[in-house]
């Protein structure tokens, strides 16, 4: 990022919703203590998330969903390595409040609902997310679902799947042209 | 001969010191240059610069550690998982901030040339002369007239994309073809400028020392916006792109990493510094090379560190200190403040290629007579662009419209951010202190330095203007920012070791030579009078070799 994105950036910033914006620029605030993913995460949540992450963004005829990206494991690392430790509690606490709010919905676990019900209840989450940021007071630690909803959207647009799939990744442009026609539906252009 | 004597000692090997290398080489004389880090060989050792958004693990992003391991760099956007390598390692070498300083350096060969912001704009007759009209810190020694030539001839090598805009605050230079606006940066530029006809605002296209056309070894710009990696291509301005390369063709330079100066070694019967001792930083054996002429460009704290450490019985303050002006007048620029708002109407157009340079709007305050409650003025960087996968869709909550949504491009949205003028305050300096020691046991600089009353007050129309002028060109639910203004933020550290015209009262005479010892010249950001609110590294260019030249020429005639 140069000066000039990071002074867009904070422009943008205000509007308080740009998820990979403050991501970008402030990072992930952090304390941990564990080493490996494994202290946090064993392979059953790693399939989880990539549950989630594929909830939340699924596969279309437009590009492949997260779980083809890799979302699951890729969330893990982050919050192994980039949140800090209360973060790390509310994040992983958060698993068994979606396994417990799909049994109080539909009384199976998360894993054995089908893709509608995984939508619904997930819908549901975003919801609760939503209106509890409007009352979160600055200290207090984010919504697990808007935590998983970020590193998915993060993890997605940045993989390879998400970069050239639902993107359109161009690594050396050559040139810029200032001025092109753009129609609805044209993808846009993956980050560097 | 001794193996350790050459003609010339330059000290650093970033923008400035690159230059002092290039200019002394190519007239014949051996030179040594001395750098405190490691070596970077341009390309080679860029080992991120052709990675792809996914094969770094956070995504580019900062992790805990990182966080711990550089607590300064975390500060501001500088902290990230792709050129974490090029900052210094802030556990080595301590600071001490008497008020906060935002002190973000790179200890390597090319210094920050390699990650620096490329924005490359001369000053105006205004901003040499206003020192004097104003009673403000010394009047500068030398005026537009004296660097004029030398800003052609650096822009010409270094290779400066710009437009000539006929904007009288902002001379036209020696440019390369411009960049491209967009569409959306056109038409705000033209509403803009149309709306200030009277008022002598323009908005223009960035001038970027990114090349638009081929130079000798160097590819022209591809537009990837990875410069701050280090560029495959050479497209950008740097140390090793540009200014090394040339001087190591003469066969008159010798490259030394690893080599931290630690003093200048001052010959009480010659009047005349004769070297300078170097500590190893890897075996920690000390070193002594000498010189007919001394180039100090360790950047602006920095160099003023090496005087202050070359004490000698005479001028116990160090090395330039006669003055008592040695380590004082740091100053920078200060930012973080203006606006931004979305654009309508442009949603069937979009760009291609990602162009890392934006627009500017040069200063217009305090010119014409006009006079506003603070002195000085601010000019603006900023750029328009469409949304991109990070923004909110508050209507959309998770699913397969939501990802196909952000797939594609959002509104259009143009930011704009500040940069002011710091006046040289004697009080905002750095000092030595010796009860902290880095980890090579040298002491370390303090540093007490803030922004006052005139930065504070120019800082409201920072923002106000930001708004207005936004406004006024149709941008749309503009918002204005204005975070706590920080020095050092800038990355703009200047004013140390000031050029004057008097030895009482300034560090450097007319040439950038050290009043007490003729044949050491400081041409970094340490010797800048005033800041202006240009960016300054392409003055330091300039400066430097006119410096260089001059040194050559008195040392043809036998007067250094």
């Amino acid at each position: 990022m140069n000066r000039r994105e990071a002074i867009g950036r904070v422009a943008l910033i205000m509007g308080g919703t740009l998820i990979g914006a403050e991501y970008l620029l402030s990072g992930c605030k952090p304390h941990t203590s564990a080493n490996s993913v494994s202290e946090l995460f064993d392979q059953d949540h790693e399939a989880f998330l990539n549950e989630v992450a594929d909830t939340i963004l699924p596969d279309t005829p437009s590009s492949p969903g997260a779980k083809a990206a890799g979302v699951g494991p890729f969330m893990a690392v982050m919050v192994r390595d980039c949140y800090e430790t209360p973060d790390q509690d509310v994040f992983l606490k958060g698993i068994g409040k979606i396994d417990e709010a799909a049994q109080k919905k539909f009384s199976k676990g998360f894993m054995d609902l089908d893709a509608t019900q995984k939508t619904a209840l997930l819908t549901d989450l975003d919801k609760e997310a939503k209106e509890y940021a409007k009352t979160q007071k600055p200290k207090q630690p984010n919504h697990y679902f808007r935590m998983m909803k970020e590193l998915t959207l993060l993890g997605y647009f940045t993989s390879e799947v998400g970069c050239t799939k639902a993107l359109r990744y161009v690594p050396v442009p050559g040139r810029f042209d200032g001025c092109i026609p753009y129609k609805k539906g044209d993808k846009a252009w993956a980050l560097s | 001969m001794s193996t350790n004597t050459y003609d010339a000692i330059v000290i650093g090997s970033g923008i400035s010191g690159g230059w002092a290398a290039k200019e002394l080489t190519k007239n014949g004389l051996k030179t040594i240059m001395l750098e405190r880090g490691r070596d970077i060989v341009h390309v080679k050792d860029y080992v991120n610069a052709n990675k792809a958004p996914w094969e770094f693990p956070h995504r580019g992003g900062r992790t805990v550690q990182m966080e711990k391991d550089y607590p300064v760099l975390k500060r501001d956007y500088p902290l990230n998982e792709t050129n974490l390598d090029y900052w210094v390692n802030e556990k080595e070498s301590p600071y001490v901030e008497i008020k906060r300083f935002d002190w973000f350096r790179g200890y390597h060969v090319g210094g920050r040339s390699l990650m620096w912001g490329r924005q490359s704009y001369r000053w105006h007759d205004v901003n040499f002369e206003e020192n004097a009209k104003q009673g403000i810190g010394v009047d500068w020694p030398i005026r537009y007239k004296d660097l004029e030539p030398w800003y052609t001839y650096v822009e010409g090598f270094a290779g400066i994309s710009g437009n000539r805009d006929h904007v009288e605050i902002l001379p036209d230079g020696n440019f390369m073809p411009p960049m491209e606006m967009n569409c959306v940066e056109k038409d705000v530029a033209a509403r803009m400028n149309a709306y200030y006809k009277d008022h002598d605002r323009h908005m223009i296209i960035g001038r970027t020392a990114n090349i638009t056309k081929p130079l000798p070894g160097r590819t022209n710009c591809q537009y990837r916006n990875k410069c701050w990696l280090g560029c495959p291509f050479g497209a950008y301005f740097s140390t090793q792109s540009s200014t090394l390369p040339a001087a190591v063709a003469t066969g008159n330079l010798t490259v030394r990493p690893w080599s931290i100066v630690t003093k200048i070694l001052y010959d009480k019967d010659t009047k005349k510094a004769k070297g300078v001792e170097v500590l190893d930083a890897q075996n920690n054996k000390t070193y002594e090379y000498y010189a007919k002429i001394i180039f100090l460009n360790a950047s602006t704290l920095n160099s003023a560190w090496v005087l202050m450490n070359s004490a000698t019985d005479i001028w116990p303050d160090g090395l330039g200190s006669s003055s008592g002006e040695l380590g004082h007048n740091l100053m920078d620029h200060h930012l973080g403040v203006g606006a931004g708002g979305t654009v309508e109407g442009y949603e069937d157009k979009y760009y291609f290629g990602r162009r890392a340079n934006g627009i500017y709007i040069p200063r217009y305050r305090n010119l014409h007579n006009e006079k506003r409650d603070y002195i000085r003025g601010f000019g603006y960087q900023g750029g328009a662009g469409r949304e991109e996968w990070g923004r909110a869709i508050p209507e959309m909550a998770i699913g397969g419209a939501f990802k196909d949504a952000l797939s594609e491009p959002g509104e259009w949205t143009m930011g704009i951010g500040g940069f002011g003028e710091t006046l040289p305050y004697h009080e905002n300096r750095c000092y030595l202190d010796k009860n902290v020691k880095d980890h090579w046991g040298l002491p370390v600089l303090a540093i007490d330095a803030t922004c006052k009353d005139n930065e504070l007050k120019m800082r409201i129309d920072m923002a106000n203007d930001a708004k207005e002028m936004l406004e006024n060109a149709g941008v749309k639910n503009v918002q204005t920012f204005n975070s706590e203004p920080v020095l050092g933020r800038g990355i703009h550290e200047m004013g140390t070791a000031r050029m004057g015209r008097d030895p009482k009262t300034s560090v450097l005479n007319e040439w950038n030579q050290v009043w007490d010892a003729k044949n050491v010249f400081v041409t970094d950001g340490a010797c800048m009078a005033s800041a202006a609110c240009q960016n300054p590294s392409l003055t330091y260019m300039a400066l430097t070799a006119r410096a260089a030249n001059h040194a050559f020429e008195e040392l043809k005639k036998g007067n250094v």
